[in-house]
C-alpha cells in the first residue's frame, strides 16, 4: 500500500470503537527517537497516542550497578570500560563521570572487543567491561567471552546489567492493561525473531508488530496495529521482514545460551522482574545488584517507562532535570524517553 | 627514532628537532629570523582594514586518518575560522605538545602535511613552540591564525535577515564518520572532508555576493551552528531535509550507530547565509569550486526562533543543539 494512502488513513483515524484514543507503546528507544526525527506524531490523528516504553538498557540500570562499576574503577590496576551513555547515570555517591575526576580509571569504549586488545597489551591491568544491554548487545559480549576463552586471557572481567525485553513486556501487559498495541523493536527482533512474541499476543490478545526505523516502516506498523484493533485481532505481524526472521538469529541465540542464563533483574523505576536478566553462568558479579536509590517523589521515571505518563507530564521535566544535568535515568541516555522528548520537542 | 624529554629541553636535542623538521618544512623569511617574537609589517594593510585573530587546539586520534592528519587539520581548522569572518588568512603560529615515545617519522609526516596545507592556503607559519610531556607517543597541536578583513566587509551571524537563503557547501558527517569508524575499527571507505575553504569564500567575495554570515560546520554539526546563528540574529532557520546532502555510505554508518548527520562534525564544509536575491548565484558559484561541488540551498531564515526541519513526508521537527558528546548508542 502506498505510504501517502497509509498517512491519509492514519490522519483520518477517529479513535477506537468507543471513541477513545488508541494507545500504542513503542518499546525501543530508537523508535522513540525515530518518531521525533521523522515527525510521525504530526502525520497521524491525535486519537493515536504513541507512548514511549522502557526501551533503553541504560535508563533501567539500578544505582547499585553504578556503584559496583565505580568500586572496580577505583581499584588499583583496574580500568573500567564503558559505553559513553553510562557516564552520567547517577550512582549513590555520584556518576562514573564524577568519579573519573576523583581518581577512578574509566575509559570509554566503542566496542567490548577493545578489552581484548587492551588486556593483551597490558597484562598487569584488569579490564572490567560494564556490560549493559538488551538482546541486541548480549551476543557481542558472548563473542568477547569466546575470544577470551580461546586466547586464554586472564585479565578481562564483565560486570553485567544485561536485560531481556520479553519479561518486561509481560510486566507492562499485566500492569498497564490500557495499552492497545505494541510497536516491537527491529534490532531486538533480529536476534529473538518475531515468533518470540506469539505467547504475549495470545495471552493478552494484543497486536505486536515488528518495525524498522524509517518513517515508512513505523507508519506501516502503526497502520497494521490500527487494522488489527479494528478487526478485533491480537497477533504478531512483521513489518520488517527484510531484517527480521520468524525464528530470529539462531547463531546469536546460541552464543547467548552458551554463556548466559536468565535470572531476576532490577529495572530502575519498575522493581525486580523475574527472569528478565541475563547472567554469566559462572561467577557473575552483576548478580544481586538490585539495590536502587529511592528517586525523589517528583521524579516519575517509573511511570514514564511503563507508559503511564508522557515525559513532559513529569513535574521535574526541564525543571531540575534536563540533558545537561539529568536526574532521572530516562533523561541521561541518548535513547532515554525523557532525553529524546526534551531534545526534540522544545522551541 | 622516538621523541624523548630531551627534545623539549631547549638544548641540543630541541635544536636538532627545530633544524631537521620544523625549520626544514616551515622555512620563511619571518620565521627564519628565529627571534623571540615574529615582527610583522603593517604597511601592507589597506587603511580601514581590520585584523581577525582566532585560536584552536587539535587533539584528534588517530593522528593520521583517511583524507588527512592532525597537521592538515590544524591548518584547515584555523584558516577556515578566519575565512568565515570574511578575512584573508595571512599568518599562523603553532604550538606542539609531543608525548614521549612519539615516532619522529610520524612527527615529520605531520609537519610536512602542515607546511603543504599552509602553502596551499597562502598562509605563513611565523612562530612556534614545542613541549614534550610524559605519555604514549601522541601529539597535540595548537594553531593561532591572523587574517585581514578588507574595509567595508561585515560578516556576522547577527546580520542575517528574514528571507535570506541558507546554502550548505557539501555533504554532512564525512569527517566525524571517518574518525569514529577508525576508532571503532569499522571498515568503511569514508574519507575525512578536511580542507581549507578559501576557494569558496574567494569566489563569493570576488563576485559581489551579499554574504550575511558564514560558519564552518565543525563540532556540534549543522544543527548546533544554525542554532547559534538563529540566536545571534533572532530568527528561525527552516530547513528542507531532502535538500541536505549526505553520502549513502555516511547515512548507512549513522543508521548503524544511531547517529544523525545533523549533529556530526565536518572539517571541510561551511554554510553561507546570503541575501535571497543572491541564492541561485551563490549556489552556482559554489558548485564550480573544488570544495563546494555538492552545495545545495537547504533552507531559509524566517521570523521566529530556533531551527526547524521539514521531513520528506511533510512533518516538521525541532533541531536543538547537540547535548553531550554525540556518542554511539549501545543498543
Amino acid at each position: 500500500m502506498d505510504i501517502q494512502q497509509i498517512i491519509s488513513e492514519l490522519r483520518e483515524y477517529k479513535g477506537k470503537a468507543d471513541g477513545t484514543d488508541l494507545k500504542i507503546m513503542e518499546v525501543c528507544g530508537t523508535h522513540t527517537a525515530a518518531i521525533f526525527r521523522k515527525g510521525i506524531r504530526q502525520l497521524i490523528s491525535p486519537k493515536i497516542r504513541l507512548i514511549s516504553g522502557p526501551g533503553c538498557p541504560v535508563c533501567v540500570t539500578p544505582t547499585a550497578y553504578i556503584d559496583k562499576c565505580i568500586e572496580y574503577a577505583m581499584k588499583d590496576n583496574h580500568v573500567l570500560l564503558t559505553f559513553g551513555d553510562m557516564m552520567k547515570v547517577p550512582g549513590s555517591k555520584g556518576s562514573l563521570s564524577d568519579m573519573a575526576g576523583q581518581g577512578a580509571h574509566v575509559k570509554l569504549m566503542y566496542s567490548p572487543f577493545e578489552a581484548i586488545e587492551l588486556a593483551s597489551a597490558h597484562p598487569d591491568t584488569t579490564y572490567v567491561i560494564a556490560a549493559v544491554g538488551f538482546e541486541t548487545t548480549v551476543p557481542s559480549y558472548g563473542l568477547v567471552l569466546e575470544e577470551i576463552r580461546r586466547r586464554e586471557i586472564q585479565n578481562v572481567r564483565l560486570v553485567t546489567a544485561l536485560k531481556t525485553v520479553l519479561p518486561a513486556l509481560e510486566y507492562i501487559c499485566s500492569n498497564q492493561p490500557d495499552i492497545d498495541g505494541f510497536l516491537m523493536p527491529g534490532h531486538v527482533s533480529v536476534i529473538t525473531g518475531s515468533n518470540a512474541f506469539h505467547g504475549l499476543a495470545e495471552k493478552y490478545h494484543k497486536p505486536f508488530v515488528v518495525a524498522g526505523f524509517e518513517a515508512e516502516h513505523i507508519l506501516t506498523a502503526i497502520y497494521m496495529i490500527v487494522k488489527q484493533i479494528q478487526h478485533g485481532q491480537g497477533m504478531v505481524e512483521n513489518a520488517y521482514p527484510g531484517a527480521v526472521r520468524p525464528e530470529g538469529n539462531p547463531k546469536a541465540l546460541a552464543v547467548i545460551d552458551e554463556f548466559f542464563e536468565p535470572g531476576p533483574a532490577m529495572w530502575r523505576g519498575l522493581g525486580i522482574i523475574p527472569d528478565s536478566g541475563l547472567y554469566l553462568k559462572e561467577g557473575d558479579v552483576g548478580r544481586g545488584l538490585d539495590q536502587d536509590r529511592e528517586l525523589p517523589e517528583a521524579c516519575r521515571c517509573g511511570d514514564v517507562i511503563v507508559g503511564k505518563i508522557n515525559p513532559n507530564e513529569c513535574p521535574m521535566f526541564g525543571k531540575g532535570c534536563d540533558p545537561g544535568a539529568p536526574y532521572g535515568p530516562c533523561m541521561v541516555s541518548a535513547e532515554g524517553a525523557c532525553g529524546i522528548w526534551y531534545r526534540n520537542s522544545r522551541g | 627514532m622516538k621523541i624523548t624529554m630531551a627534545h623539549g629541553s631547549g638544548g641540543k636535542d630541541s635544536a636538532l628537532l627545530m633544524g631537521s623538521i620544523f625549520g626544514k618544512y616551515f622555512a620563511n623569511p619571518i620565521l627564519d629570523q628565529m627571534d623571540d617574537a615574529a615582527v610583522l609589517e603593517t604597511t601592507a594593510f589597506v587603511p580601514g582594514s581590520k585584523l581577525a585573530c582566532t585560536t584552536d587546539t587539535f587533539v584528534v586520534t588517530p593522528v593520521v586518518f583517511p583524507g588527512g592528519d592532525i597537521g592538515k587539520l590544524s591548518v584547515c581548522g584555523t584558516v577556515n575560522d578566519l575565512l568565515m569572518m570574511g578575512a584573508t588568512p595571512k599568518y599562523l603560529t603553532c604550538g606542539f605538545v609531543l608525548q614521549e615515545g612519539l615516532d619522529v617519522d610520524l612527527l615529520e609526516q605531520v609537519v610536512e602535511s602542515m607546511a603543504r596545507t599552509a602553502k596551499e592556503a597562502g598562509v605563513l607559519i611565523i612562530a612556534g613552540d614545542t613541549k614534550v610531556v610524559e605519555g604514549n607517543g601522541e601529539l597535540y597541536i595548537n594553531t593561532t591564525g591572523i587574517g585581514v578583513v578588507p574595509p567595508g566587509r561585515e560578516i556576522h551571524a547577527g546580520s542575517c535577515e528574514e528571507g535570506d537563503a541558507i546554502i550548505l557547501s557539501g555533504t554532512l558527517g564525512d569527517h566525524h564518520a571517518c574518525i569514529l569508524g577508525a576508532r571503532m575499527g569499522i571498515e568503511n571507505p569514508i574519507e575525512s572532508d578536511c580542507a581549507c575553504l578559501g576557494d569558496i569564500t574567494a569566489t563569493l567575495h570576488d563576485n559581489g555576493v551579499d554574504v550575511r554570515a558564514m560558519r564552518d560546520v565543525t563540532r556540534g554539526g549543522l544543527a548546533t551552528i544554525l542554532n547559534e546563528i538563529c540566536q545571534s540574529s533572532g530568527l528561525l532557520a527552516m530547513l528542507e531535509e531532502d535538500k541536505i546532502p549526505v553520502t549513502p555510505v555516511v547515512q548507512d554508518f549513522c543508521n548503524l550507530l544511531g547517529l544523525e548527520p545533523f549533529y556530526m562534525g565536518n572539517e571541510g564544509k561551511m554554510i553561507a547565509v546570503v541575501a535571497k536575491k543572491d541564492a541561485k548565484k551563490t549556489l552556482q558559484l559554489m558548485k564550480k569550486t573544488v570544495h563546494g561541488k555538492d552545495a545545495e540551498i537547504i533552507g531559509e531564515m524566517k521570523a521566529g526562533n530556533g531551527v526547524l526541519v521539514r521531513t520528506p513526508l511533510g512533518s516538521t521537527r525541532v533541531l536543538d543543539v547537540l547535548y553531550g558528546e554525540g556518542l554511539p548508542r549501545i543498543c
